[in-house]
């Protein structure tokens, strides 16, 4: 056990944790942020998401000691009142169903539109296909993105 | 069986949803066993005489709404589709109402399963009818305090109106004289032309809390003093722990406990050790460190080539008729022509993506779970069982749930969670992790399907038979009668057939194996589909006819013709190309009928691909466009993936895929486009959520006959491999 801070969307947070947790337990079980989601635990399905010095990675596969004093921004620091981009164009394509999966799925869209604010529909796929939704929701996904990137472009 | 429901009484039902002062309180109360009519009853009649209503609504002095929602939010929308046949009867603005989860001390009624894709279909009548009562009973409550008559006031938008003299009064004024009206005998209901608010695509008001990581899910759930625990469960679905060393487990920094616990798994307590920590991370650290010795007796470490070459030598048994007409055996004997052909389909795991997970509290000899749980009423029941407890004792309150499938509504995992709460006399929650939830089952049977078929000259079905080798999921219970026949041999078949067809044969012989098996999304109807709709493809293709035309000439009935006419329109069927890679099929679900053609075509390096898909979805009277068209999507992708991309497989008695690097589920790069289109008439409504599931898979494999010329006739298969 060792002592590390954190800096979680802006915020600094000490925890006491085995250096070898993963981020993802240390943000939900100690941070107390449950928005990013437990999927795999493989980094298979990219639920966990969360961007990681604006990098998206998954936070199940990362030890908590690699992330000290690294700005990690999670599905909550995105925004405080759903106005990003990509919040508001998940809720005009209604894209959630069971919804479990979305933190994950909206921290790699928000990535990839930083670096990209104009995809094509083959970069989209390539930037998403990291993450499984059971519900199905892909169709609206590649939707959602692109009126996303339309939005970020006029703004 | 005894069922109590996750029932709700008045008071609670205030107290959960923060409201103060008087309130009109009404709601309506599903009999067991139906044998007395739905009774609409206000909250406190139901409270006097010990009646817990399924589902409420309540509207407080400020003009509030809130309802209780009987029904699971997993995804499928009744969230959203709950409230929107509220307000309209009740007329108020979608905004206006406020929607719980919120769980009572029940006490003896209707079930309140999420399953059978029966949200709507199920219970509309009577959520239409409760709000209906509720406005009525303000108009009457306005009425009253003008000394106007009642014909001359309306209810608008939240208001009850008098139209002589304009004026008007906010339901909140009127709450506490409507609460003491009796609820109409008879309400009368909406035309469907009058809607405002069902049949439009409003938006999911459950959609902003799941772009934000707010929506609380099962793993969301904490309580103060809550330990966590991980479960090393016996990989052989029926071992019993041996032995087990502890001593590096508890050696763990955080690891309180180590534990033997069971839960029951249909007529089995299956055995498992559990680590229990103050943290997960530690817990699952311990269960690293854990030795534990299982012993397997009387189990059979069979493997799937096994188990497929006992289900097919099954088809050669006599088998368990569940429904004939006129004589198949001598129709088929005479048939011009005559056709067999064998299906195989997977077992395949539910993978919600989020794992299953509860938390529990054992206390005072009372017991609260909390977790994300389709089966409400039944996990109460059986865990009163269990622990011996009363109905009022135990509480199950509903989370978000991150997908279900039919996995959520079986009762294990609260029952080991609240064996290991007791145990340690705290709160805990029992996080399943990826691999738990994939090897563990109860897994969506394979099934093997043996088809005959004769046609007359003319090209017409003269004898159909399908026999279905696979377990009987009810054969698990306790005390199951083993030898009675499957029920669901004829679920996804189209009922209109049974009208032309005039010798056919269902049944089955259940497979015998020690592999849990259950509900998957659109139980039977997920592999009985394939068989039925694939075996009719070779039947069209046999008798010289279009695939379409040849449902068509077989379906007299207007509703089923009506769909293919539309299938046709949407597709450009009548003018695709032959041999384009047009494959379609059509099944019947849960009250609703769809249809799904499937175009695929080769790709530069000459590898089929599946280029767009067309759905046409009839479920009768439907509340919001916008879900059933997300449930047809979703639903397709679930079908791919049981497809082309993952099935459960078993050696030396214990599943071989554990993650998502082996259990491989359909991507967005898997994605074709999806097009989904409602028929809009006047039938009841139908189940919107698995429908549109068992169509795809077979509509692909006639697709890719239609381009190949091979004919698939064996689940999963690699389309990189066509």
């Amino acid at each position: 056990m060792a002592s590390y801070t954190l800096q979680v969307n802006g915020k600094s947070y000490t925890i006491e944790a085995d250096p070898q947790m993963p981020l993802l337990w240390a943000i939900r079980d100690l941070v107390g942020l449950t928005g990013t989601k437990y999927g795999c635990g493989i980094a298979q399905c990219g639920a966990c998401t969360v961007h990681f010095n604006g990098m998206p990675v998954r936070s199940c596969s990362m030890p908590v000691s690699a992330a000290v004093n690294q700005k990690i921004t999670t599905i909550e620091g995105l925004s405080d009142d759903n106005s990003h981009p990509v919040q508001q164009a998940w809720i005009a394509e209604q894209v959630p169903q069971c919804g479990y999966c979305q933190s994950g799925q909206i921290m790699a869209a928000a990535a990839l539109l930083k670096k990209n604010n104009n995809p094509s529909e083959k970069e989209i796929d390539q930037a998403m296909q990291g993450h499984i939704c059971r519900c199905g929701t892909y169709g609206r996904i590649r939707k959602a993105i692109k009126t996303a990137a339309v939005n970020m472009q006029k703004a | 069986m005894n069922k109590t429901a996750q029932n709700i009484s008045r008071r609670n039902f205030i107290r959960l949803s923060g409201m103060s002062g008087a309130a009109l309180t009404i709601g309506f109360y599903l009999p067991a066993l139906g044998k007395d009519a739905t009774r609409i009853m206000r909250g406190d009649i139901a409270d006097s005489m010990g009646i817990a209503l399924n589902a409420f609504i309540s509207i407080d002095t400020s003009g509030k709404v809130t309802i209780f929602n009987h029904r699971s939010e997993m995804g499928q929308g009744a969230y959203q589709v709950v409230p929107q046949m509220i307000a309209e009867e009740l007329e108020v603005n979608l905004d206006d109402i406020n929607i719980i989860f919120a769980p009572g001390n029940a006490k003896k009624y209707g079930s309140q399963i999420t399953g059978g894709s029966s949200t709507v279909r199920g219970a509309y009548k009577h959520l239409l009818r409760t709000g209906a009562s509720a406005r009525e009973m303000l108009v009457q409550a306005a009425a009253g305090k003008w000394s106007a008559a009642k014909e001359d006031c309306y209810a608008e938008n939240g208001q009850v109106l008098h139209r002589p003299s304009g004026k008007k009064f906010g339901y909140g004024e009127l709450v506490e004289d409507a609460s003491k009206l009796e609820p109409p005998k008879n309400v009368v209901l909406k035309l469907r032309k009058d809607y405002k608010i069902i049949g439009k695509p409003l938006p999911r008001q459950d959609t902003p809390l799941k772009v934000n990581g707010k929506a609380v899910f099962g793993l969301d759930k904490k309580l103060p003093g809550m330990l966590y625990a991980v479960v090393e469960r016996s990989p052989r679905f029926t071992g019993k722990v041996k032995s087990f060393d502890d001593s590096a487990a508890k050696a763990v920094k955080g690891v309180k406990h180590v534990i033997k616990v069971q839960r029951g798994v249909f007529a089995n307590l299956q055995e498992g050790v559990a680590v229990v920590a103050d943290n997960l991370w530690a817990a699952m650290q311990g269960r690293k460190a854990l030795k534990v010795e299982w012993d397997d007796t009387g189990f059979e470490h069979l493997n799937t080539a096994e188990l497929y070459k006992r289900m097919n030598e099954d088809l050669e048994k006599p088998f368990l008729s569940q429904r004939t007409g006129g004589n198949f055996d001598g129709a088929f004997a005479k048939a011009a022509k005559k056709l067999e052909a064998v299906y195989e389909t997977p077992y395949e795991s539910h993978s919600c993506m989020e794992p299953l997970s509860c938390v529990a509290h054992y206390h005072d000899n009372k017991l609260d779970v909390w977790g994300p749980i389709q089966a409400p009423d039944w996990i109460q029941d059986d865990l009163c069982d269990r622990f011996k407890l009363k109905p009022e004792d135990v509480t199950i309150n509903m989370t978000f749930l991150g997908g279900g499938f039919g996995r959520k509504a079986f009762t294990d995992y609260p029952h080991e969670a609240a064996e290991i709460s007791k145990a340690i006399n705290a709160p805990v929650q029992v996080v399943w992790t990826r691999e738990d939830d994939t090897t563990q089952g109860p897994f969506r049977p394979g099934a093997v399907y043996g088809c005959k078929a004769g046609l007359s000259d003319g090209g017409r079905i003269q004898a159909f038979q399908t026999k279905m080798a696979a377990q009987n999921m009810g054969h698990q219970n306790p005390g199951a009668d083993r030898s009675s026949y499957n029920d669901s041999t004829t679920e996804g078949f189209l009922e209109s057939y049974f009208e032309s067809i005039p010798n056919y044969s269902f049944g089955d012989v259940p497979t015998k194996s020690p592999i849990p098996v259950m509900w998957w999304r659109s139980v039977y109807s997920s592999t009985n589909g394939f068989a039925f709709e694939s075996f009719m493809d070779e039947l069209a293709i046999a008798a010289g006819k279009d695939p379409l035309d040849f449902r068509r000439s077989h379906l007299y009935n207007e509703r089923y013709q009506n769909l293919i006419t539309i299938l046709e329109e949407k597709t450009g069927w009548k003018s695709r190309s032959k041999n384009s890679g047009w494959g379609v099929a059509i099944t019947e679900c849960f009250r609703s009928i769809v249809g799904e053609a499937v175009k695929v075509s080769k790709g530069a390096d000459g590898k089929v691909k599946i280029d767009k898909v067309v759905a046409v979805m009839d479920c009768g009277w439907y509340v919001n466009p916008d879900i059933v068209k997300a449930q047809v999507e979703g639903s397709i992708i679930m079908a791919l993936g049981a497809a082309v991309t993952h099935a459960t497989h078993f050696e030396d008695g214990k599943a071989v895929e554990k993650n998502f690097d082996t259990y491989k589920m359909p991507r967005i790069t898997d994605t074709p486009d999806i097009e989904v289109h409602i028929v809009e008439n006047d039938e009841k409504a139908g189940g919107v959520g698995e429908p549109g599931l068992p169509p795809f898979a077979p509509a692909l494999c006639n697709a890719i006959f239609d381009l190949t010329g091979k004919r698939i006739r064996k689940l999963p298969f690699k389309l990189e491999e066509v």
